[in-house]
């Protein structure tokens, strides 16, 4: 049954109302999309995005999470062709116990496929098997004239759609090369970094021997202690790297939920007092050094899964994140987008470091060789829209760009300068769906 | 569309040339210029001072005529209004005459016209704007509603029945838009020394256009249905409305 109501993304921002239809069959998504009004459609999955990516005021918006079915596995060559609306939690469930494991794996497992393509999401290993996008064999896209068509990675069309936010298209199936694995752990390396010269030198020097590698900095350390830090790399445990007892179970995959956040907090209980307490807690409870430590896929890659609707945290008044992607050779610019976060309080739990491997192809994909740092932001603090949009001109001139999937705030003038590939975009854009039959909140606000 | 930070992107004053729908566009944007201003009101020298005051800001101003007073303006200037760019975050309607009360009492056509100003053509905009609002699934309805229509006064109460009228109507109204997403919000502010009250004795609690404009940017942020400027009005007027009727009539206000 359709529904007119209230969709936010998963910072709780500026909502706005659309009609929600519950995904059906082909033919029912056909008939949407050819009888479409004014306002447009817009695919959602999970709602995992923080902004208005998901988002379409006064249109369509297609809950695609009905549409999940997994329909076909084929464990020699790992392809997995699925319906957009598998979360990956879902097919971790049900293929880890053949021995894949997703390609690419964000820090939740609370997202579509749908949504994966749409966003070309990234996880760990983005530096050695590049983005989503990456592992994607074939797609199903049904266009604006009520075509599905097969896409291949031959395809403009599958590179525009690829990162494209969902604006070319439904996505409805997808064919997956899946990752061979002997176990659902991870061999874990973790060291602790005194600043961030340590951890960009560490990352830089040994990142390439990891499938894996994420950093978590306290943005709040100032000073000579400025990006301390926790770095965590590793591999796919290999069934004889198990020890003997996990050795019987070893594709058994159950994360337990811990909690559900109840929605009771108010706004401002992560404030910079909370927030440094935290991180040194946190700081000091890691290892100064350990190798070799054996981690369930859950606690590795999905920490915070642990915990539903862990967003509540930050109350009414909501979160939002900011990442962004500065290139090798921009460490300056890194340091002084740390710096200025510091120097200004604005609390963030955990920031996270990457480095980015090779570019991918889609026209839009975020990913581009460099550092990219993530963090959460409690709203509330007038000074921080100000803040924000100098770190975005330092993000800028650096030659950098920030992730659509996680922008709540960028203004219309600074994505051009963002993606160079833009203007190609849009010609695909405009032959595919010449009448902007899919559009967004976030399309809206950034004249996409 | 808004963004998470509260920056807008396009805003819709009705009544272009108010002192405090003009402080509010200007606190609104002060982050971010980037924004597109309609100002519909009756073309002359004061539209255009207010436009260009706006564009030398950087704001990319654009007009459209609309006289309250002009049954016929009301369904073109909204059209024009909202068809003039994408998606609108913020409608003020910010039009009003405040009369001679004096005469309006005992004048039906100055009566009518404050009601036909005040009240009927807010009506009309509200009825107007709601339906485009709804349409695009969010967005905000400033509506500058007067402490006057709190409780009727000697000394001003044909305005004040207009003001009353209005302040209904919206706040009605914010409860008819609320499931469509649309925040409505109707500001009562007290005594505001701006060019609607030139030459009149300034009230206790007098107050300048942008102190008001601070109160609705901060109330249309926090999701506020109704505001108060200064906000102490609220209890000022909370008093003044429980006073008995022989001391409320003998107060010199």
């Amino acid at each position: 049954m359709d529904a007119r109501r209230a969709l936010r993304g998963w910072g709780g921002t500026s909502p706005s109302v659309a009609t929600v239809h519950p995904a059906g069959d082909d033919a029912d998504l056909v008939r949407l999309v050819t009888e479409a009004g004014r306002r447009g459609v817009l695919a959602r999955g999970l709602g995992r995005s923080y902004g208005d990516a998901a988002q379409n005021g006064g249109g369509v918006v297609v809950d695609m999470t009905s549409r999940d079915r997994v329909l076909s596995v084929d464990t020699g060559t790992a392809l997995v062709e699925v319906e957009a609306g598998v979360s990956l939690d879902q097919l971790m469930r049900l293929m880890l116990p053949l021995g894949l494991f997703v390609p690419v794996s964000p820090g939740t497992r609370q997202v579509t496929v749908g949504g994966a393509v749409a966003a070309d999401i990234h996880g760990k290993n983005h530096h050695v098997d590049g983005s989503f996008g990456d592992h994607v064999v074939t797609m199903d896209l049904l266009c604006s004239d009520g075509e599905i068509r097969t896409l291949t990675p031959e395809s403009e069309l599958f590179w525009a759609t690829v990162g494209g936010m969902g604006l070319t298209g439904l996505v409805l199936r997808a064919t997956l090369r899946m990752k061979k694995v002997e176990s659902a752990y991870c061999l874990v390396d973790t060291e602790r970094c005194t600043n961030l010269d340590d951890l960009l030198a560490r990352m830089t020097e040994g990142d390439h021997r990891y499938t894996y590698s994420v950093a978590w900095i306290d943005c709040l350390a100032s000073g000579s202690s400025l990006g301390r830090s926790v770095l965590t790399r590793g591999w796919p445990a290999t069934l004889e790297q198990l020890p003997p007892k996990l050795r019987d179970h070893a594709l058994e995959f159950r994360p337990k939920q811990v909690a559900v956040a109840p929605p009771v907090f108010p706004s401002g209980m992560l404030n910079r007092a909370t927030v440094a307490a935290f991180n040194e807690v946190w700081f000091r409870k890691a290892p100064r050094e350990r190798r070799g430590e054996v981690q369930s896929i859950a606690a590795f890659f999905h920490p915070l899964d642990a915990v539903s609707r862990w967003n509540r945290i930050y109350g009414p008044k909501g979160f939002l994140q900011y990442q962004f992607v500065v290139p090798f050779g921009a460490e300056d610019t890194l340091r002084r987008c740390i710096e200025m976060l510091s120097d200004a309080g604005q609390a963030s739990f955990l920031a996270v470091l990457k480095r980015f491997g090779a570019q991918g192809a889609g026209h839009l994909s975020f990913p581009t060789p460099g550092w990219t740092l993530a963090l959460d932001i409690p709203l509330g603090a007038p000074i921080l829209g100000g803040l924000l949009d100098r770190l975005d001109a330092e993000v800028i001139a650096a030659g950098g760009r920030e992730y659509l999937a996680k922008d709540s705030r960028l203004s219309a003038s600074e994505i051009a300068p963002m993606y160079p590939r833009l203007e190609q975009w849009r010609g695909i854009r405009k032959a595919a769906d010449p009448d902007g039959v899919f559009t967004s909140d976030l399309a809206r606000r950034l004249g996409l | 569309m808004k963004d998470a930070i509260g920056n807008v992107q396009r805003i819709v004053v009705l009544g272009g040339t108010s002192d405090i729908a003009l402080a509010t566009v200007m606190k609104l944007t002060e982050q971010r210029r980037d924004v597109q201003v309609t100002l519909a009101a009756r073309p002359g020298e004061r539209r255009t001072a207010a436009t260009a005051e706006l564009e030398s800001l950087g704001l990319q101003v654009d007009e459209v005529d609309f006289d309250a007073a002009d049954r016929s303006s009301y369904e073109k200037a909204v059209t024009l209004a909202f068809e003039a760019g994408g998606d609108v975050d913020v409608v003020m309607v910010a039009f009003g005459l405040l009369g001679d009360q004096e005469r309006a009492w005992r004048n039906v056509d100055m009566a009518l016209d404050l009601v036909q100003v005040n009240y009927a053509a807010a009506v009309a905009c509200g009825v107007l704007v709601g339906e485009r609002l709804r349409a695009q699934g969010h967005g905000a309805i400033v509506a500058m509603s007067s402490v006057a229509g709190e409780r009727p006064r000697k000394s001003n109460f044909v305005y004040g029945s207009t003001k009353a009228g209005l302040d209904s109507f919206y706040t009605g109204l914010g409860d008819a838009l609320a499931a469509d997403g649309i925040q409505v919000m109707v500001v009562r502010p007290g005594f505001v020394r701006s060019k609607m009250t030139e030459g009149l004795k300034a009230a206790p609690l007098s107050q300048t256009p942008e102190q008001v404009a601070d109160v609705i940017v901060a109330g249309l942020r926090a999701g506020r249905r109704t505001v108060w400027a200064p906000p102490a009005m609220r209890w000022v007027m909370s008093a003044l409305r429980h006073l008995p009727h022989p001391v409320f009539s003998r107060l010199p206000i």
